[in-house]
């Protein structure tokens, strides 16, 4: 009798074992802030960077209009990198972006900007930080999606290929 | 092309494991002498998996990017050198490797099997087919490296920064061949069950199997090690990590699996620990795989987060494991249960409760890693089990696990007495004196740290009189556990005097403590075929006066995007001085860590000494015959 209880024992140890690795690969691992509910755009003022003027943010984004808001700087890498996906879409008119200048030198924005051109309709400047904060940002690069006053989506890190096949899927 | 000739050569070995199947089984019953047949086409079909590596390989070479996996995982600036490596730097070529090292692995054993029993070396043969038929449904199925895609794109995706590395490019196939190698073991241990064979003479011919796996798997896991060290620039040599936790598991297995077949070739006795060990090691192995290509674990490691993939190895993990159930509890027969007379002071008995200890560091190693998953699957709570855990529970018992593992080896076997081991008190008490030494003027936790390194010391001191003492004898056991002692004592000795700076410097600024003055000069810029580098040089001036200058670097990979920190590293035999930069989000600052590692070197140094005591049991073996 003794030697049938190890095996039915540790069958059926195995079996539960089984049951939650099974249970475990639907669980992904892979971890992507995804905005579920749209969030409203905060309201903000901001310091024009051509102009130097102050701006409200309440006149930029209008309803009905998909706007694109990204946040970058001169200081930062993977800005350059995703530079290019910037370019084309302000090429090819679908979108109006809006640069926010994040904590950088205006001289050495300025030469970012007349080195690889500029893709933005609007560049708002944030000197010290806050109102990336009061978007949410993680870091430079960001890129949110807008659509009436909403935030539609957010992308962390720099653009690529893939999210901006998305993005063109969504304002389609 | 290449890819083509590899589909169809894959194809053909995968046919020739019915090929394999079928002469087998007519050969089983049929005559006393194994059909020629059988051979052959265990060649052929390690000849095939061969041809299709190839195939991989010269696709990677020449930059077919019609072809998925290359042009996923390569690109054509790319290092000739990374490109190779890139054939196994993924999911599906890694996959192949693994196919390849099976298929190489059960003609060898065939070879070297001679004058083993007919019906013995048929069965370890249908059992590795089935592993390798499950391999080769797997690969062709679910990860077929030979994938098309049209129309061709002009450029790869490129391999990830991080794993263009000396080190890691033959990490892969080092652990692979440990791995494989036990599943040969896990095979011969059904064969051995079914027949009633797990005896003195199987231990005998099976040994040099357990060994080849066993300095293999110590030697990838060295690797990984290494790998982590300079290229992730963490700064340690050992995190903890579920993806590290799932090489050492099988290790643990293993080491035991390798002491129990010594006792079990002198006494034949621990038949059983035997065939439990060497099933435990294999699906600790297959399970470790699991873990980490299905996703369930995220790391450098989960090439694909294929659900789909994750089931079949799942699966088919499940299979094995049940089969070895049923064969283990169908066909073994426990019948020397009343042979067993333990002495209480002798070799074997200090090697069962050795046994014992490894038994209980891999269940905590076992729980540490799956618990996490355990818990998120059935109350989705996330949880991490970090070091401390594993510090926790396995110092204190790491303590008498070096004091048996430096007496043991001074007993005999079946009977020994403690007459003239006085000398064992005597080096106990030298470690214990040269320990205080040491600690008393630390500010560290005086307890466990004298008790930890006094224990250390004596396995040291025990091990270094043995080399006089016993000269050439032995000597390979004694290499090993003096590697250990060392490793120990290292990695101690790393923790106490370790030191760590981690600040934010711009050029030009100097960062002062009372140990040491860091100033950055300068910054360069370099490029290089694949990337960009920039280069800090930072002058390091310690207490003693003397300056030292480090360049930490930071990768600008460009296919694909990604940064990478290269640590700079000054090495010499006592201490490691380790610095990293890392950019910080404000254009001129960077941040800076630099540590100081003693003994980093001794670390790698132990482990190979470790290694090497299992290669010289390899020789001393072909030697006596």
């Amino acid at each position: 009798m003794k030697t049938k209880i190890y095996p039915i024992f540790l069958i059926f140890v195995f079996s539960i074992i089984f049951f939650v690795f099974y249970k475990g690969l639907k669980n992904s691992n892979i971890y992507t802030p995804d905005v579920k509910s749209q969030i409203n755009i905060p309201k903000f003022q901001a310091k024009d960077f051509e102009n130097n003027k102050t701006i409200n943010s309440k006149d930029i984004f209008l309803n009905d209009k998909f706007y694109l808001l990204n946040i970058w700087a001169s200081w930062c890498i993977p800005c350059r990198e995703e530079h290019k996906f910037l370019m084309n879409l302000h090429k090819e008119k679908l979108i109006d972006i809006i640069g926010l200048n994040y904590k950088d030198n205006h001289l050495k924005a300025k030469k970012f900007l007349d080195d690889l051109k500029s893709p933005y309709k609007i560049i708002l400047k944030d000197l010290d930080g806050t109102i990336a904060i009061e978007w949410g940002a993680y870091g430079v690069p960001e890129t949110f999606l807008i659509h009436n006053k909403k935030i539609v989506k957010k992308i962390i890190g720099p653009l690529n290929e893939n999210s901006i096949l998305e993005i063109k899927e969504i304002i389609k | 092309m290449a890819s083509l000739v590899g589909y169809y050569s894959l194809l053909s070995g995968f046919f020739c494991s019915f090929l394999i199947i079928y002469f087998s089984i007519i050969n089983f019953n049929d005559t006393k002498i194994l059909d020629k047949r059988i051979l052959s086409f265990t060649f052929f079909q390690f000849f095939f998996v061969v041809i299709s590596f190839f195939g991989l390989i010269i696709s990677f070479v020449v930059s077919d990017f019609s072809n998925e996996t290359v042009f996923n995982h390569s690109h054509t600036t790319k290092p000739l050198f990374y490109k190779i490596s890139g054939t196994w730097g993924n999911h599906e070529g890694s996959l192949l490797l693994w196919l390849l090292v099976l298929t190489l692995f059960i003609y060898l054993f065939l070879l070297k099997s001679v004058e083993q029993k007919k019906s013995y070396r048929i069965l370890t043969l249908l059992f590795q087919e089935i592993i390798i038929i499950g391999f080769f449904v797997f690969l062709i199925k679910t990860s077929n490296p030979f994938n098309y895609i049209t129309p061709i794109p002009k450029e790869g995706l490129g391999l990830n920064p991080i794993l263009q590395d000396p080190a890691l490019a033959i990490h892969p196939p080092v652990l692979y061949l440990g791995y494989v190698g036990s599943s040969i073991i896990f095979s011969s241990a059904l064969a051995g069950v079914t027949l009633n064979y797990i005896s003195k003479d199987w231990a005998k011919h099976i040994k040099n199997w357990v060994f080849i796996s066993w300095i293999f798997l110590t030697l990838g896991i060295l690797l990984g090690s290494i790998w982590a060290y300079y290229e992730l620039g963490w700064g340690g040599f050992w995190f903890w990590d579920p993806v590290e936790n799932v090489s050492l598991m099988p290790w643990l297995s293993l080491t035991t699996l390798l002491h129990c077949i010594l006792v079990l070739e002198k006494r034949n006795i621990l038949n059983s620990w035997a065939i439990i060990l060497s099933i435990t090691t294999f699906a600790l192995s297959m399970c470790g795989t699991f873990l980490v290509r299905s996703g369930i674990l995220n790391s450098v490691h989960t090439f694909a987060n294929d659900p789909e993939r994750g089931l079949f190895i799942l699966i088919f993990l499940f299979i094995l494991i049940f089969l070895s159930f049923f064969v283990f509890f169908f066909f073994h027969k426990n019948e020397n249960k009343t042979l067993i007379n333990l002495n209480w002071v002798s070799k074997e008995t200090a090697i069962l409760i050795n046994n014992w200890f490894m038994m209980y560091f891999l269940i905590v190693v076992l729980i540490g890693t799956v618990y996490p998953i355990f818990l998120e699957v059935i109350t989705s709570e996330k949880i991490s089990v970090g070091p401390p855990f594993f510090h926790k529970l396995i110092i204190p018992f790491l303590i008498p696990f070096l004091i048996f593992m430096a007496i043991g080896p001074q007993l005999k076997w079946i009977k020994s007495n403690l007459k003239n081991k006085l000398y064992l008190i005597l080096f106990l008490i030298i470690s214990f004196i040269l320990t205080v030494l040491i600690v008393k003027n630390l500010s560290i936790n005086f307890f466990t740290n004298t008790i930890l390194l006094t224990a250390a010391f004596f396995l040291f001191f025990i091990t270094i009189r043995d080399f006089f003492k016993k000269k050439f004898n032995n000597l390979s056991q004694n290499i090993a556990h003096f590697g250990f002692s060392l490793l120990i004592l290292s990695i101690l000795f790393n923790n106490i005097f370790s030191n760590e700076i981690i600040t934010n410097l711009k050029i030009g600024e100097t960062f002062v403590s009372d140990k040491f003055k860091i100033s950055f000069k300068d910054i360069n810029q370099k490029d290089e075929q694949n990337y960009k580098a920039i280069i800090g040089k930072f002058e390091v001036i310690d207490s003693k006066g003397s300056n030292l200058i480090m360049s930490p670097e930071l990768r600008i990979y460009n296919q694909p995007n990604i940064v990478t920190s290269e640590a700079d590293i000054k090495t010499n035999l006592l201490t490691d001085k380790f610095m990293t930069m890392n950019f910080v989000q404000n254009q001129e600052y960077f941040n800076i860590r630099y540590q100081i590692k003693p003994f980093m070197v001794w670390i790698w140094i132990s482990v190979i000494l470790i290694c090497f005591g299992g290669l010289i049991s390899l020789f001393k073996k072909k030697y006596e015959n």
